[in-house]
């Protein structure tokens, strides 16, 4: 316990310390939390329950969107600026874009939390392989439907409203809003994955049809695990959004093969179904991604192909999964002759 | 004693195959109530029916009074109405205890109780039922890691976790050592007496079910041949010739 007290007081001051020890680099460590909440969250349903979503890219792009639409829509009518396609034309005020930021981020997190309670019913009908393509579809449709809304910019995106300070510190206050939320999520889950609920979620994993013959509510807890998860996408997403300044929908929020794939490739490399898994999975990743796309120019998609056929065809449990079967009693797994009466 | 399950009339066809037909039965509150037949005579099918896994073609089933045909398999669960299955279902990523503690009874859990932790008292029922069954050793051991018969054995206590009013067990002892099931049919009959829940047991050991149930009833081809207390069965000719397929 106080060992475990000891590494998380450690890893917080690391977090809060890094972007002043390594300016440099932190836009990089700022896309690593992003890669870690992304992989975090895909998990839950992922790993946890058993529902391998690829659409999970749905709920970022919508809270890039809806960021966008409550920190500009709370002072300036959206069409307008949409229209204008520079921001410039419209002076924001400091206090304006904190506004907007403090109302459009967990604003994002709502509305996201919201579609995924209203579509869950109907993609949870889906099972397997299904349940993945269906929500690939999601997201797919979405932007393209998306970047058919004029009110929204259509094809061009939005631009965000200028940020009032030195983009050095803006770069530091976007990395806090990163990590701000990753550490929250996690901290969330280690309590979550310990309730009854966070049973409940891997016993429709492992058959979902026993967790129903049991009398397990499992529409219910599908529908609310995912609900929960696209609040945190979506908020990471709305911080996105003020971070890119300008964003599209096809290339940037929708990204389907780019961060769509990635938070996968994170947890596969880490360990489905568990709660380091993701966040392990998320370092290795993004440090294999930093090197590859700088290193390899043009290389980089054979790279990221070769890992993810290497990681499905060695390593189906990634790193944790491995270390639990080479070390099974880390993970308390043994036979324990202690106290029994028969 | 009075019905807890009423069957009438229920028939279920898959395809050209008549499963069941026009079958008519009931299960004593309180009591063990057998279902033998040949393979393919349409047992786990009825039990299929009453638990809600598929719709019927036709007739009504009761329990306790109200009409639960039309209703789906975990709401019928959350009444106090189990099943385990033949095939044996278990959450094999997780260990026994946590495979207990899941199978908690979900029809007293509200949402909020959902993100709460599970309490000592509930740890301590799922390390007793445990030892019930004679798992209490292999209780953190991976429950897919277990053999089919502990698999079997884990079942039985996961469903007396859920604190059932009825139990609808598929063939209890398939797969378990032949010198182990006298000691499970005193634990079925301890589920019986001591948590008082009703039994209805499909079994093709005659002698475990002559042994146990107070009234058994028997299929062949889909039909109810016959019913009656076990020694009326046993000497029953259309039950011999069914089993000898003389039929
Ligand atoms: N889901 C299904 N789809 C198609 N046919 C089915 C289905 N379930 C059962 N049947 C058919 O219904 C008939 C009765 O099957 P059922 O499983 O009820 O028999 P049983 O009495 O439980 O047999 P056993 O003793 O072998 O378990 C069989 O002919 C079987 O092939
Ligand atoms: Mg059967």
């Amino acid at each position: 316990m106080t060992k475990n007290t000891l590494l998380y007081a450690v890893l917080v001051a690391a977090t809060v310390a890094a972007p002043f020890l390594f300016p440099s680099y932190t836009a990089f460590l700022a896309t690593l939390w992003l890669f870690i909440i992304v992989a975090l969250t895909w998990d839950m349903t992922g790993g946890q329950m058993g529902y391998n979503s690829l659409g999970n890219i749905f709920f970022y792009g919508t809270g890039m969107y809806t960021g966008a639409v409550i920190a500009i829509g709370l002072y300036f009518p959206v069409g307008e600026w949409t229209d204008a396609s520079r921001s410039e034309v419209f002076s924001v005020t400091a206090s304006q874009y904190y506004t907007g930021m403090i109302i459009g981020i967990p604003g994002a997190g709502l509305f996201c939390g919201l579609c995924a309670f209203i579509i869950g019913p109907l993609f949870f009908g889906l099972r397997g392989p299904y349940f993945a393509i269906g929500t690939l579809g999601l997201a797919i449709a979405a932007g393209e439907i998306v970047s058919n809304i004029e009110w929204l910019g259509g094809g061009q995106g939005i631009s965000m409203p200028h940020s009032p300070l030195h983009p050095d510190f803006e770069k530091v206050l976007i990395y806090f809003l990163y990590a701000g939320l990753g550490v929250v999520l996690f901290g969330f889950l280690r309590w979550f994955y310990s309730t009854r609920f966070g049973a409940a979620i891997n016993a429709i994993r492992d058959d979902e049809e026993k967790a129903e013959a049991m009398g397990i509510h499992t529409l219910r807890y599908k529908t609310i695990t995912w609900a929960i998860s696209a609040v945190f996408v979506g908020m990471a997403g709305a911080i996105s959004a003020f971070q890119l300044i300008h964003f599209e929908p096809l290339e940037t929020a929708y990204q389907t093969i780019n961060l769509g794939i990635f938070m996968v490739v994170c947890v596969l490399l880490g360990g489905k179904g568990t709660l380091w898994g993701p966040v392990i999975g998320a370092v290795l990743f993004h440090v294999f991604k930093e090197v590859t796309w700088n290193y390899i120019l043009g290389g980089q998609w054979v790279a990221l192909g070769l890992l993810i056929v290497i990681i499905v065809v060695f390593f189906q449990d990634g790193l944790m999964g491995y270390l639990k079967h080479v070390r099974p009693g880390w993970f308390g797994i043994k036979v324990d002759t202690k106290g029994a009466t028969s | 004693m009075s019905a807890i399950i009423d069957v009438s009339g229920v028939s279920k066809s898959f395809g050209g195959v008549k499963a069941n037909t026009d079958i008519s039965m009931t299960v004593e509150e309180g009591g063990i109530t057998g279902l033998i037949g040949p393979n393919g005579s349409g047992k786990t099918t009825l039990f299929n029916s009453i638990v809600g896994y598929h719709p019927v073609d036709g007739g009504s089933i009761r329990f306790e009074g109200q009409e639960i045909s039309k209703m789906l398999v975990p709401e019928i669960a959350r009444l106090g109405l189990l099943r385990t299955f033949q095939q044996t279902r278990i959450y094999g990523e997780m260990n026994c205890v946590e495979n207990m503690l899941i199978s908690l009874p979900h029809r007293k859990l509200s949402i909020w109780d959902a993100f709460r932790r599970n309490t000592s008292e509930d740890r301590e029922r799922a390390e007793h039922l445990l030892d019930f069954v004679g798992l209490f050793e292999k209780r953190w051991l991976q429950a897919s890691s277990l053999s089919f018969g502990q698999q079997k054995l884990l079942e039985f206590a996961m469903a007396l976790m859920n604190e059932p009013t009825v139990l609808l067990l598929d063939e209890p002892t398939a797969g378990i050592n032949p010198t182990l099931i006298n000691g499970l049919i005193d634990r079925l009959r301890r589920a019986n007496t001591e948590f008082s829940i009703t039994l209805f047991i499909i079994e093709h050991n005659m002698r475990v079910i002559m042994n146990m149930a107070d009234t058994i009833y028997c299929l062949a081809h889909g039909q109810m041949l016959a019913s009656g207390k076990p020694e009326e069965i046993q000497d029953d000719q259309r039950v011999i010739d069914a089993y000898l397929g003389a039929h």
